[in-house]
């Protein structure tokens, strides 16, 4: 029987080796301990054997081959023996089914390793996600805690070291919203906001003006429906904000779904209602009427010109449900069907034109509101944060007011609490 | 010696010969991973001393252990199947060619650190001192390399300030893996390293099994009656390299093929013979039956299974104690015998 | 009960388990008559004689590995080494022999030892003997390393270490030898090898510390009650099996740790045991976990200088109150 001669394994970590020579020609008688062929491996060059009594029928394998362990390399005959093709390749063929089922073996160890790593791995803690505002840094705890109530880390100011949020400051978060929401409500789809019935809405209030301010207006006063007014521009840290209304609006049918502006009417109206002299109109030379509600005006492009759509009650409605009677009122009010309610009794405006880029500008009163609101584009903007250079997103706004009524303190107060309710939204929410 | 028992110990040289010429073969194959040391040429050693040992004398040996293996009893079978690292070998496949043992033979191993066993043996020979076992002795073989290291001469002026019973066998084939004793040793017989511990020592034939028979129960029966150490260095010569993937560029061929007509099973056919113990035809059946059993050997192992992989963690601990798996802490539980 | 220092009660525990089991016997050098170069083994030797109390020469492969041929015999050796730094000269014969034979033969034979070592700086002995690698044994699988930090307890393990089976490293500290503590009088109290425990109760803090570092973060914990900080403290007690139990049980209620040693901290015992805090706990975690130890120098002689590299009580004070403040 003819016998395979394989590369041989000739150290513990040897995976190849080149056949430098052959010793043995085809044809040559071979004896049990003759030198067959020489062989180089990255250790040293080695004589090869015959483990049998035979002749070197055929050569497998050419000079210079490098070749891995197990390869054949030559077939050895007993003397006199001729063996056909089939018989040779069919040696070969068999030495050739070795070499993968061998590398079988070490990938089925490997699957194993990999599956039982997986089982091993403990589970990873879901992050509630950094905001892109360059991340916060928070202790895993905290961030547990953050997801746990649905509270954006940003939200939250850190007391720990470079300003890491800690526990105590979600504890202390926590304790100062008061937990209103169960994490329920947060957590899956919003309901139907079906039914909402209108609380009670203080009577308007006749103010004097006090003497002060009535020889303010008099000097303030111009010819005509001149009046004095004057700007002031503030910018407002809007990330919080884009990334409150991505996560609703996921979760809101297409009717409902926020936009920025219904962000900024009903974080006005909540302002509004802190400072009822800007919710006002001056009735007379010696009189404002403070209005009792809060109806915000939100100018609309129209073909031909500009209207004003009312968000009736704004500081009361939820933001879905301004954001729904806004889209139905702009909705008529472009296709030529608007109707008297959705434009009448304003309190207060809103111009935003934010949608074409504005980065600011100041947009003029409509008398006899006291004052309105511009509000310009968001943007990513480089700003500081923790002392650090970083990308943010900013929003521009800027307020007309009318001297005769409010002044600027008042209205510089006026934009620094809306700060407070456009750069933690949330607050809106409540 | 009657004439089964000398036709027992030829047969037994020629097993351990095709065996650890199958074992190379395997090796080559890639079926034996990692070191291979081959007994080849040194079988008259492990062969003679063992069949003079008495069952209570304790054997412990270094790495080139597969002979050792053999001579103290364990079956081919058992030493093929550890080779290929299946559960059936002695250790079950958690030690490989290097750490064969069997304690119920009173073989201690196997040992793959140079020179580690060697206080360890002195410790065998503590443990029978201390327990009142008198008439036994530790057998310690140790190969010339290990010599040189601290552990021989910690372990050597150990036995001899406690006055243990140690014989401590150095086989000397010539060369320290690639390092020729001459160059490796300060002094040129590795017996007179015994001198500067006041201890008897001598240095015998290995290649002449009768030689080896006769020398070892003399110095047997010699630390029975009037104890302590006795040093012994038996001169043999290994015909293949240190291990497999040794190039042997440190010695020549003329080298080799001189003591290859030394051969051991050689010598031991030509007494056999010419003392009319047996005939050249006996002695050719009892290589084909040497064959049979390594053959029958390598069958054996291929069938044997792998250990089975719930069974990785067995035999750390005697007692049940939780392990670590991958840094995932008490995954499992380590259990002995 | 009774009130009594380290060395006495690892003298005695050596003593009734030698009276015990006629297999248990001693070897190490100056153990004999010498008595014992920090006293444990005085009176030994004419007690029980040269052959159980064996003094050797200074051979620390041959205390060991002797150790080693003895317990494979079915003897039960306690090995001593002078300090834990020679424990070097044996390194073979401890992580190569002593862990692995008993796994590497299948399971054939036992190695029921015991190897003594004292482990620890604070003498001015200088730097090669004054470390405490203790870490470096407790890396290998099979050996077991365990190291007391109360007198009860270096009786308690030292009996379940002679008693046991498996081979044990035992880690001894030499300023703790005079450490008075409240010991049960039984001669068969036993504490089990593997096991941490919390020797102080607390909620604001998990501070883990074994051997010198547990009289030290006891008192730590003093000083932060005084701040009105809380600590529990957590003694290891055992290197290998590592107790992570209590630790993460407390972990989870104080989301800090800091971890005490007295040997370096790279690659030490504070290193281990805050990778699987973050394992085992991260989401617990309300500040990173610290590490006290011994600064990263070889120790000095001069007093001044080893008292500064040591680690030292106030460092852990310190430690705690930074993890806690955030």
């Amino acid at each position: 029987m003819a016998e395979l001669v394989t590369m041989p394994k000739l150290g513990f970590d040897m995976a190849e080796g080149k056949l430098v020579r052959w010793v043995k020609a085809e044809g040559d008688t071979v004896a049990k301990g003759d030198v067959i062929a020489e062989i180089e491996t990255d250790k040293a060059t080695v004589e090869v054997e015959s483990s049998l009594d035979g002749v070197m029928y055929r050569h497998l394998a050419a000079e210079e081959a490098d070749l891995p362990v197990n390869a054949p390399i030559a077939v050895i005959t007993l003397a006199g023996e001729e063996p056909t093709e089939d018989e040779v390749d069919a040696l070969v063929e068999k030495a050739g089914g070795k070499p993968s089922k061998k590398a079988a073996k070490p990938e089925t160890a490997d699957k194993d390793e990999d599956s039982s790593a997986k089982e091993m791995k403990p589970e990873e803690p879901k992050e509630p996600g950094e905001t892109p505002a360059g991340g916060v840094r928070s202790s895993p705890l905290a961030r547990k805690m953050a997801e746990e109530h649905a509270i954006p880390l940003a939200a939250v100011s850190g007391s720990g070291p470079q300003g890491r949020v800690v526990k105590k400051d979600i504890e202390a978060y926590l304790s100062a919203k008061g937990e209103g929401q169960s994490a329920g409500e947060t957590g899956g789809t919003l309901q139907s906001a079906s039914s909402f019935s209108l609380g009670e809405v203080p009577e308007d209030e006749v103010v004097d003006l006090t003497r002060l301010r009535q020889a303010i207006s008099r000097r303030m006063q111009d010819s005509n429906q001149n009046f004095p007014q004057f700007y002031l521009t503030r910018s407002y840290r809007t990330g919080a904000m884009m990334k409150l209304r991505k996560e609703v609006n996921a979760l809101l049918p297409e009717t409902d779904k926020l936009s920025v502006n219904d962000f900024v009417v009903k974080a006005v109206a909540l302002a509004l209602r802190q400072y009822p002299n800007l919710n006002a109109s001056l009735l007379d030379e010696k009189h404002v009427v403070r209005h009792g509600h809060v109806n915000v005006g939100v100018a609309v492009a129209v073909e031909g010109g500009l209207l004003t759509v009312v968000s009736k009650d704004a500081d009361q409605k939820p933001i879905r449900l301004i954001a729904r009677e806004i889209r139905e009122m702009v909705g008529r009010a472009r296709a030529g069907k608007v109707r008297p309610e959705d434009i009448e009794g304003s309190t207060f405006s809103i111009s935003n034109l934010g949608m074409y880029g504005i980065e600011s500008f100041s947009a003029i009163i409509n008398p006899p509101e006291a004052g309105i609101l511009a509000v310009s584009a968001v943007q990513d903007v480089p700003m500081v944060v923790d002392g650090e250079l970083t990308i943010g997103s900013q929003m521009k706004a800027t307020i007309s007011a009318d001297h005769r009524v409010t002044d600027g303190a008042e209205a510089a107060e006026f934009m620094q609490v809306l700060a407070g309710y456009l750069e933690e939204p949330m607050r809106l929410m409540l | 010696m009657e004439k089964k028992e000398s036709l027992d110990l030829y047969k037994e040289m020629v097993i351990i010969r095709r065996l650890e010429e199958r074992a190379a073969e395997l090796y080559q194959q890639g079926k034996i991973g990692g070191f291979l040391h081959l007994y080849i040429g040194q079988e008259a050693v492990s062969v003679g001393i063992s069949s003079v040992r008495q069952p209570q004398d304790r054997l412990i040996t270094a790495y080139r252990d597969h002979g050792w293996a053999i001579s103290a009893g364990i079956d081919a079978n058992a030493v093929m199947a550890e080779l290929l690292g299946k559960v059936d070998g002695p250790s079950k496949g958690r030690g490989g060619s290097m750490h064969m043992a069997d304690t119920d033979l009173n073989f201690w191993g196997g040992h793959a650190i140079v020179g580690a066993h060697i206080p360890l043996a002195a410790g065998l020979a503590l443990g029978d001192v201390y327990q009142g076992n008198d008439d036994a002795v530790t057998i310690c073989m140790f190969g010339d390399g290990s010599t040189n290291i601290g552990y021989f001469h910690e372990g050597l002026n150990l036995s001899k300030v406690w006055d243990l019973p140690v014989l401590w066998v150095c086989e000397n084939n010539q060369y320290g893996m690639g390092t020729a004793v001459d160059r490796a040793s300060a002094v040129s017989e590795i017996r007179q390293k015994a001198e500067g511990y006041g201890m008897p020592n001598e240095r015998i034939d290995g290649m002449d099994l009768m030689e080896v028979r006769k020398e070892v129960s003399r110095v047997l029966e010699k630390i029975r009656k009037e104890g302590g150490p006795y040093l012994l260095e038996v001169m043999t010569y290994r015909y293949r390299g240190h291990s497999m993937g040794d190039p042997e560029r440190y010695r020549d061929k003329a080298e080799v093929k001189k003591w290859e007509e030394e051969d051991p099973i050689g010598i031991y056919r030509k007494y056999l013979i010419e003392n009319k113990v047996a005939t050249a035809k006996e002695l050719d059946g009892l290589d084909e039956e040497a064959l049979k059993v390594v053959d029958d050997a390598e069958k054996f192992a291929e069938a044997s299974p792998n250990p089975d992989e719930s069974t990785l963690f067995e035999n750390i601990y005697v007692e049940p104690t939780p392990v670590e798996y991958r840094g995932y802490a008490l995954e499992h539980e380590s259990e002995g015998r | 009960m009774t009130r009594m220092s380290m060395r006495e009660a690892i003298s005695r525990t050596l003593w009734e388990e030698m009276e015990r089991d006629e297999r248990v016997f001693i070897q190490g050098e100056e153990v004999g008559i010498w008595g014992g170069t920090y006293a444990v083994t005085k009176g030994f030797y004419d007690h029980f004689g040269e052959k159980r109390v064996r003094d050797t020469p200074i051979s620390e492969a041959a205390i060991v590995g002797s150790a080693i041929g003895a317990a494979m015999t079915g003897l039960r050796p306690v090995a001593e080494l002078m300090t834990i730094n020679f424990a070097f000269s044996a390194m073979d014969h401890i992580v190569n022999e002593a862990a692995k034979l008993h796994y590497m033969f299948g399971g054939q034979f036992t190695l029921p030892l015991v190897i003594r070592a004292v482990s620890g700086g604070g003498r001015q002995l200088a730097a090669t003997h004054s470390q405490s690698p203790d870490a470096i044994f407790a890396h290998f699988p099979g050996l077991k390393v365990v190291s007391p930090g109360t007198p009860a307890d270096a009786m308690g393990l030292l009996r379940s270490a002679i008693r046991s089976d498996d081979p044990v490293l035992f880690i001894e500290n030499a300023t703790l030898y005079q450490m008075k503590g409240e010991v049960p009088e039984d001669e068969d109290y036993l504490e089990p090898l593997g096991k941490s425990k919390i020797q102080r109760e607390g909620d604001d803090v998990t501070i883990v510390a074994y051997s010198k570092m547990v009289p030290a973060a006891l008192k730590a914990a003093d000083m932060l009650a005084e701040d009105g900080i809380n600590a529990e403290v957590i003694d290891l007690r055992s290197l290998r099996p590592l107790d992570m139990d209590p630790i993460i049980a407390s972990f989870k209620r104080t989301n800090r740790a800091v971890i005490a040693e007295e040997g370096w901290r790279s690659y030490g015992v504070g290193s281990e045991v805050s990778a699987r805090i973050y394992e085992l706990a991260f989401d617990y975690a309300d500040a990173p976990v610290k590490r006290v130890a011994q600064a990263e120098v070889p120790l000095p002689y001069n007093a001044e200088l080893e008292q500064l590299a040591l680690p030292q009580m106030e460092d852990i004070y310190h430690a705690a109150k930074e993890v806690v403040n955030g």
